[in-house]
């Protein structure tokens, strides 16, 4: 028996076909959702599109002892400053236009966090495996160094085949929640990437139970095809369990094409962790403060939209 | 001939281009900018086959001068994300030429953290990609600073793969492992010693394979033939002073 699209379409009922789900939240709505204890994935790339709004009001909250997976960038320093770090899962930590992270390495050079740390291909192979429901996916990034030593758990597996090669079998990373921001999404959750990489935000959505995902704007569906062709639309709303509006939501890390990396206010950030109090003055004007403070704290959104982008 | 002006950047630079020469269709990744304007000097010299970057997203068609643009557009040929940059790299087609912290008598490098793994006198940038590049392609290293500490007998963390037999599973494919060059201030080497050891093929102009010796952690070989690492022609340092319109990378070699 073969019905067609249209047929199955028929059968909801017509009040109810505009009906659709709103994924629309707030920061602190996302937030009330997670767990001490959780295994959170953050999308993005060291200073480049990560969802600081959403990461400064997981630092506002009394969620800790959390095992963070990452190719890091201050959304990592923040959490290891606020005490939030239990275990790292990483390939890098940078701030790109400084390459190492102070406050990671501060809270490292404590011995304050334990750490996984990976080649940064088996990190994205570990959530690829997570999304595709595997075990393990294998690899040989990793063998032979001391990312297999150091990283007990890890284990070889041997091809089946003739060849009988041995490789890393890099386990599932499996998420208990993603977050991510992008340039633009629906109110169903379709999400949109107006910049050049997508990085790995996809990866983290599919390997996680909960997907939350802030926007620069939440548009209608048909305007995001207005903004970009079809492949910027790189989330579709069956991996978006929650939509944020947050403007300037990955300053000071960039949302390319809507602004660049905030060199100077990651100096700003950076220099705080040498000084006895940097963190906590930090913290007071930057993160203890709502959306629109934060905004003009950092110098006003014509400023912030200003930010020219990094040139590499 | 006429007295070429050049500094040591360039010397270093025009060294470590060699490191590409006949590679063809890869992608050349130089990370920083020493190994930058390495690769892209022998794309301008002698291998323009080979494929490059913006350094973040996409291919161009020849090297995007380093430093602010003036106007410049790079030449843009390709999309090369991130994700792709794996795809790329996995299959082979890639010699990367990077920076490491440390370096050891196996070709084992270290850019993760000096100390103990669980509580690290310092922390660097983590393992980044180099357990993936040095199993899977050809890699070579620009060292800026050679010394003791820098050249050691043995890394704190093996970030990439080497010679060490004992980190070996023998059912593990080693053939692509590809150690190639390796440039610092103060001399050109190899692995290809015996027992592939570091070698030294070329000492910079004032500089003795007895100094060299003496700057690094555990015995190096000498080639037969070892001679002065050529100095930049003319040709060379105009194509640098172009790939490099700002002066960047005079203050990046210590003399």
């Amino acid at each position: 028996m073969q019905a067609s699209v249209t047929s199955w379409f028929g059968l909801v009922p017509e009040q109810n076909r505009g009906n659709l789900v709103n994924k629309r939240m707030s920061a602190a709505d996302v937030v009330s959702e997670l767990r001490s204890g959780m295994t959170i994935g953050i999308g993005g790339w060291g200073a480049r599109r990560k969802p600081m709004a959403l990461v400064r009001e997981l630092v506002r909250s009394d969620v800790t002892d959390l095992t963070i997976v990452a190719y890091g960038g201050p959304d990592v320093g923040m959490l290891c400053a606020a005490g939030k770090v239990r275990k790292l899962i990483f390939g890098f930590v940078s701030l790109d236009v400084i390459p190492l992270e102070a406050h990671f390495r501060k809270a490292r050079q404590a011995g304050q966090i334990e750490v996984m740390e990976l080649d940064e291909g088996m990190l994205q192979w570990g959530l690829r495996a997570a999304c595709y429901r595997l075990p393990f996916l294998p690899i040989r990034a990793g063998l032979a160094t001391d990312i297999q030593t150091l990283n007990t758990e890890l284990r070889t597996v041997q091809s089946p085949y003739a060849d009988g090669e041995t490789l890393l079998a890099m386990p599932a990373l499996n998420l208990d929640a993603a977050l991510v921001h992008v340039d633009q999404a629906d109110e169903r959750g379709n999400g949109q990437v107006l910049g050049p990489d997508p990085y790995f935000d996809d990866l983290y959505c599919g390997a996680a139970k909960r997907r939350y995902v802030s926007c620069e704007r939440i548009v209608d569906t048909a305007a995001m095809t207005d903004s970009g062709c079809v492949h910027t639309l790189l989330l579709d709303r069956g991996l978006v369990d929650g939509v944020v509006e947050a403007p300037f939501g990955a300053h000071p890390t960039s949302c390319s094409p809507n602004y660049g990396i905030d060199a100077e206010h990651l100096r700003t950030y950076s220099a705080s962790a040498k000084e006895e109090t940097g963190w906590a003055d930090y913290r007071a004007k930057f993160v203890d403060v709502d959306d629109a403070s934060y905004v003009n704290a950092v110098g006003g959104a014509e400023k912030v939209s200003s930010i020219p982008h990094t040139i590499f | 001939m006429a007295n070429v002006d050049y500094t040591l950047a360039d010397l270093c630079i025009t060294a470590a281009a060699e490191a590409w020469r006949g590679d063809g269709e890869i992608l050349a990744s130089g990370i920083g900018i020493v190994p930058r304007l390495a690769a892209g000097l022998a794309w301008r010299t002698h291998s323009p086959d080979l494929m490059m970057t913006d350094s973040e997203s996409v291919l161009v068609s020849e090297p995007v001068p380093v430093g602010p643009r003036d106007g410049y557009e790079p030449k843009v040929e390709g999309w090369m994300p991130f994700r792709r940059v794996f795809d790329i790299l996995w299959s082979g087609r890639r010699h990367a030429m990077t920076s490491p912290t440390q370096l050891d008598r196996r070709g084992n490098i270290n850019i993760s953290f000096i100390g103990d793994p669980k509580r690290p006198k310092v922390q660097l940038l983590g393992a980044r990609g180099i357990p993936g590049n040095t199993i899977n392609h050809a890699c070579s290293f620009f060292v800026p600073s050679h010394t003791q500490r820098t050249f050691v007998e043995r890394v704190d963390m093996a970030s990439g793969v080497g010679f060490d037999d004992s980190r070996w599973d023998k059912g593990t494919r080693r053939d692509w492992m590809d150690l190639r060059l390796v440039v610092s201030n103060l001399a050109v080497m190899d692995f290809k010693g015996p027992n592939n050891r570091l070698r030294i093929l070329s000492t910079h102009p004032g500089v003795s394979v007895q100094q060299v010796q003496e700057q690094t952690a555990f015995d190096l070989c000498v080639a037969e033939n070892v001679g002065e690492t050529p100095t930049p022609s003319a040709e060379q340092t105009a194509i640098l002073n172009e790939l490099d319109p700002h002066g960047q990378r005079a203050a990046t070699v210590k003399a």
